[in-house]
Formats: C-alpha cells, structure tokens, sequence
C-alpha cells in the first residue's frame, strides 16, 4: 500500500437512534500511515462512528470503503474486550484462530513482542493491570495485520506512564504503514501524537485537519485544549 | 466451546455450585414427593382384660383384633394408664394418646356404642395433623374391628338358617337348619287330615319359609354394611406412575432445568460482560453461531448430568432400562429447550450476576408451578398456571422425561414436540437480543 493511498473513505454517513441523530453527513478519508483523532464532547457521536467504520454497527445512510473498511479494520473497542479468565496468549491464540491467522503461533508471539506483553505471557487477563488489558486489546485487533486500526479511547482508563507506552506502541505501528484512527478525550496526546485532527460534536463534522490547523483555527494562543474549547464554542457547541 | 469450556473449569466455584444446587434442590423436592407419611406417633392404652372376647351368636371376637388393628395404623407407644398416656403426649413423646376402655366389652355386646378416648396436645398445625391422621387410624380399626363382627354375624346367621352339628362351638348337636323346616313341616303336613291342626302347621310352615328367605337376606346385607360402597378405580388417559419414580423424573428435570438454564445464560451474558460479544460477531463469528454453540454446551452438560442422574438414581429407584432410548430422547430435547431459555435469558441480560439471578428467579417458581395438581387451586387459577407453564420448558421435560421414563401419558412424541417449538421460540428470542451488542 502506497502513503498515500486511503485505507478507509467515509461518505455522508448518518445513523439515527430513533428521533436522534448520531452522525449527520460525516465524510472524510484516512491514509496509510496516518494517525488521526477524533475529538469532541461526550455524546459527539465518536463512538458510534468508530463503530460504523469496523462493521460492528450499520449506518442509517452514506458509505465506507477502502481496504480497511468494515471487516478488515483491527478495532479495540472502550472496554478491553477480552476474556478475563483465560491468560494472554490464551486470548491472543483463541482470536487468532478465529481471525482464520495461518500460522497462529507465529502471530501470537509476534503480538506479545510488540505490546511488551511476553512476560506475562502466561497470566490470566484478570490479574493483569488496566494498562496491560488494554495493550492485549490492541494486540487482539492487530493479529491479523489490519490496513485499518481504530480504537476507542484507548487511553482513557491509564495512568501518564501508560499512556506514554500505548502512545509509543501506536505510534510504531502508524510508522510501520498502519492507518491508526482513534477517539479520545486527552487533548494533549493529540497535539502530541496525532498527524490529523477530526472534531466532531453532535453528530456533526466540525473540523478535519492537522493540530495546528485546529489551533489556528481557534484563534490561535494558548494550548491546544483551550484553543479546541475557543473552536467548539465559536461553533455553538459550548 | 474450548474457550467456554476452559473458562468453565477455571470456574470452579461456579461449576461446584451449578452441579451441586441443582442436585440438592432435586434430592430434596424428590424426597418430599417420594416419602410416604409417616405413622403418627400414639401413646396407646390399652384397659381391656388381655383375652377378652365379644360373643356375636356362637361366635367369640377377640377384643385385642380392634387394638392389633389400630397399632398397624399409627406408630404406637404402649402405655400402662391413663396418667402414663397423658405424661407421654405432654412431654413430647406421643402426638396423642387413645384410651381403650375396659367397658368397650360390655358396651360392644350390649349393642351400645362403645367409645375410645383421643387426648392431644401441640400446636394448631400439629394437632390438625396428628387429629386427621388419627381419625383415618380410628376408621381403619373400626372398619377391621366391624368386618370381625360382621363375619360372626354371619357365621352365627347361616348356622341358624343351615343348622348342623354345632358341638365343636359348644352348641347343640345335630341343630336343624331353619331353611330345612320348610321341607320337614311339608312332608308332615302330606299324612295330615284336613282340618284345624293341618291348618297350623301350614301357617307355621309358610313363617318358616318367609323366615328362611328373609334371613339368607339379611346375611348379605350384614356383609355390605362395613363397605356399603366399594371404590373401583379407573385410570382414563395415561397409565399410573409410581410416586417414587415420578420424583426420580421431577428430580431430573429440576436438575435439567437448572443446568441448562443458568450454564446458556451465564455463558450468553459473559460475551457482553467481557464486552467480547462486539468483537466476536462483528466479523469473527456469526450471531446464530454464538447462540448455537452456547446452547449446544448448555445442552450437552445438562444432558450429562440428567443422564447421570437417572444412572444413579437406578441404583436406588428400580427403572426399566430398556427405555434407555426414550430416556435419551427426552434428556435431549429438554436439555436443548432448558439451553434455549438460558440464551434468551443471556442475551437480555448485561451481566452474568444479571442473567444468574434472573434463572433462579425465573426457573423455581416455573418448577413449582408445573407441579400444581389440579383441584389443587381454583379452576381458572389453575388455567392461568397451566398457560404459564405451557409456554415455558419445564412442564414440557417433566412430562417427556415421565413417558420416558413411566410410559406416562401425552406421550413422549407429543412432548419432545412441545419441546422442539419452545427451543425455537426462545432461541428466535435470543436473537432478537442479540441485535443489541453493548
């Protein structure tokens, strides 16, 4: 896959929970090797969207494409969605099986490298800490090398050093080729670790471009959380 | 399933839980099914004269028959008085005490009423029980007692009609019968002139005649007077089922049921308790195939263990083993209906506590209720209940499990029928909550 080439396009896509709307006309792309945020309030509709993307929910209206659409997406959703009573590799093997991975032990290993999980290898997920849970979650995602891994606020339930080593680990994966898409509430890893910025509030796509630009945008000043503030009650979001 | 089945044994708790609960609850509503009453216990006093008998006609009756009858009615605690009887009831030893008295003789061949003394002693509940098992223990001596005497009263009747050599009782030798006077008076009348002593004797030979028929009557009214109506039992539908193996079948579908229920429920709301249910069926695997495998080991296991169940119990309980099939059918079918309300229950639930709680909740009372016999409860009550249970499982496999196991009627086709459409409603309602993953 080229840099430059989409792995995932998102089209007017809209999703009514009834009389609500969740997402109203959202379109944007992302490419290989970029590692974009999304943002917004809560209710702002992000997990929904991510959800639509991965296949796990169908939209009211619009389309997603690409190579990393639906199906082929690796997904980590919020809650690590994992089996607390069976260890990490006997997680990693079972959702590699089933992923239909070749060569399963190959896989495996490979995943317990990468998330730094090798010594605990062998431990039920339930003695792990939060921040481990969540790195075999993104593994879990991974095992079948996705053109596409979104993730769903992955650092929400981690301390600072967590943070730093999910970050580290994403961002390894976003400069090896993978298209990362995430949602998250902490403003400063975006300044930090993100190449792209997607603001989204009450369904509604209100900004898709670089930190920079969104901090531009704001009136420029300041840190990047007071600038997203500035931008979404200059919207009439706040 | 390999996944389902690790996390199963790891545990473990659970799984002792979910194997034992069942087990107990079905030991011990078996038991309570199974057991026969037991024989109040009757402090007895016995103040006739050991040996003392009833003279009917010829006939003595021994007075101990009446207290021979009521000791095999009651379990009896011999007293020596009256005082004794009443020491025994009010410290807790005996229920209730009978008195026999010592006039019950006099009374008896007098043709008065004799009468025993009942004293009780207890709370209300006991004293209504001890009151009705005793009156049943009463009339069954009474009726025993009465059938001796009636049988001498017979006896003593038909010597007086056929007559006979009577000596052996102590009665006159070579006693004409009064069925035969008739004839004798006949034959005397034949050398008779005509005139006013024929005349009598013709009179008296037509008595003897009248009396004759009228007393061969009367014996057999005597002999319907004990039982005047006898109770002939006609089974319409079905055939009997033996008490014990009817709760060795209600034992086996309680452990059926709570098996199968709680292991698919549980195992259908851990996949959205551990949030995975999202991650299996968005690509991995599809959600009829989720809801088949947790229904199927739900199934299985609750199958082994009612398989089990009924091998052991056979230890104790005869059964026919040549039914082994049908027994297989029914274990089958029920367990897969049980696996179906489990997943319909798992996947509404959020929350494995959630669904548990809603099993137990759930599954007693539908247990209970598919026992209620009719007549037991008003009649549109009792139509409610069987609405009730008609659209749940339970009532299904018990009676599948009963023809079976007791060849009890609607009859195991009817039954695994039953069976086959509720696993279907409940599983097509399972996958309605499947449409919902958070």
């Amino acid at each position: 896959m080229s840099a430059s080439a989409p792995a995932i396009v998102v089209r007017g896509l809209a999703k009514r929970f009834g009389e609500r709307d969740a997402l109203r006309g959202v379109s944007f792309e992302v490419r290989a090797g970029e590692l974009v945020a999304i943002v917004g309030p809560n209710g702002a509709g992000k997990t929904t969207l991510l959800s639509i993307l991965v296949g796990a929910l169908s939209a009211s209206a619009g389309t997603v494409s690409g190579p990393g659409a639906g199906a082929a997406a690796g997904w980590a959703p919020q809650q690590p969605a994992v089996y607390t009573k069976l260890s990490v590799v006997e997680n990693l093997a079972l959702f590699a099986r089933l992923e239909k991975v070749t060569d399963i032990e190959a896989a495996v290993q490979r995943m317990l490298v990468q998330t730094g999980l090798h010594d605990r290898a062998g431990e039920r997920v339930e003695r792990l800490s939060g921040g481990n849970r969540q790195r075999l979650n993104v593994a879990l995602a991974l095992l079948a090398d996705p053109p596409l891994l979104a993730l769903d606020e992955p650092t929400s339930a981690l301390d600072p050093g967590q943070r730093e080593r999910v970050w580290e680990f994403v961002g390894g994966l976003a400069r090896g080729g993978t298209a990362v898409l995430y949602s998250t509430h902490h403003l400063g890893e975006v300044a930090r670790s993100s190449t792209r910025a997607i603001v989204l509030a009450d369904g509604e796509l209100l900004f898709d471009g670089s930190p920079a630009e969104l901090m531009a945008a704001a009136g420029g000043g300041g840190d990047f959380e007071g600038a997203f503030v500035t931008f979404l009650r200059n919207k009439g979001h706040l | 399933m390999g996944k389902d089945l690790l996390i199963l044994r790891r545990s473990r708790l659970l799984v002792g839980i979910l194997v034992v609960y069942p087990i107990a609850i079905a030991l011990l509503m078996g038991l309570a099914i199974s057991r026969a009453p037991g024989k109040p216990k009757i402090a007895v006093v016995d103040e006739t004269v050991p040996g003392q008998t009833i003279q009917v006609g010829g006939e003595p009756v021994l007075v101990s028959r009446y207290v021979e009858q009521l000791f095999t009615q009651v379990k009896p605690v011999p007293a020596a008085s009256r005082a004794q009887a009443i020491t025994e009831v009010k410290s807790g030893e005996a229920l209730a005490a009978v008195v026999i008295p010592r006039d019950i003789v006099g009374r008896v061949s007098t043709g008065s009423q004799a009468s025993v003394e009942v004293l009780y002693n207890g709370n209300a509940l006991e004293q209504s029980l001890v009151q009705s098992d005793l009156r049943s223990a009463l009339a069954q001596a009474n009726l025993g007692f009465s059938e001796q005497i009636q049988r001498a009263a017979a006896d003593a009747i038909g010597e007086l009609i056929s007559g006979g050599n009577l000596g052996i009782l102590g009665g006159p030798s070579h006693l004409v019968g009064l069925e035969q006077i008739p004839a004798e008076l006949r034959s005397i009348i034949a050398h008779q002139p005509p005139g006013p002593e024929r005349t009598k004797l013709e009179r008296i030979e037509t008595f003897a005649s009248f009396a004759s028929r009228n007393l061969g009557l009367s014996r057999n009214v005597l002999a319907t007077i004990g039982q005047p109506i006898k109770i002939q039992t006609t089974l319409l539908d079905g055939r009997r089922t033996p008490l014990d193996t009817f709760a060795v079948v209600v034992a086996v579908a309680v452990s059926l049921m709570f098996v199968g229920v709680l292991l698919a429920a549980g195992g259908m709301a851990l996949e959205r308790e551990e949030h995975t249910l999202a991650r299996l069926v968005r690509a991995l695997v599809s959600r009829e195939g989720l809801l088949a495998e947790k229904l199927l080991l739900a199934g299985v296991c609750a199958f082994v263990l009612g398989l089990v169940m009924l091998v052991g119990i056979s230890a104790f309980v005869s059964l026919d083993f040549s039914r082994i099939g049908l027994w297989l059918i029914a274990l089958a079918f029920g367990a897969l209906a049980f696996g179906a309300l489990g997943v319909a229950i798992g996947a509404l639930a959020r929350e494995v506590r959630s669904a548990s709680l809603l099993a137990f909740l759930l599954s007693l009372p539908l247990a209970l209720l598919a026992l209620v016999p009719s007549g037991a409860v008003a009649h549109g009550l009792y139509d409610v209940i069987g609405a009730i249970s008609f659209v749940f499982p339970f009532k299904a496999a018990l009676e599948a499990l009963d023809a079976a196991v007791n060849r009890a009627s609607p009859g195991l086709a009817i039954s695994v029928l039953h069976l086959l459409v509720l696993t279907a409603l409940f599983a097509g309602l399972a996958r309605l909550g499947l449409r919902r993953l958070d």
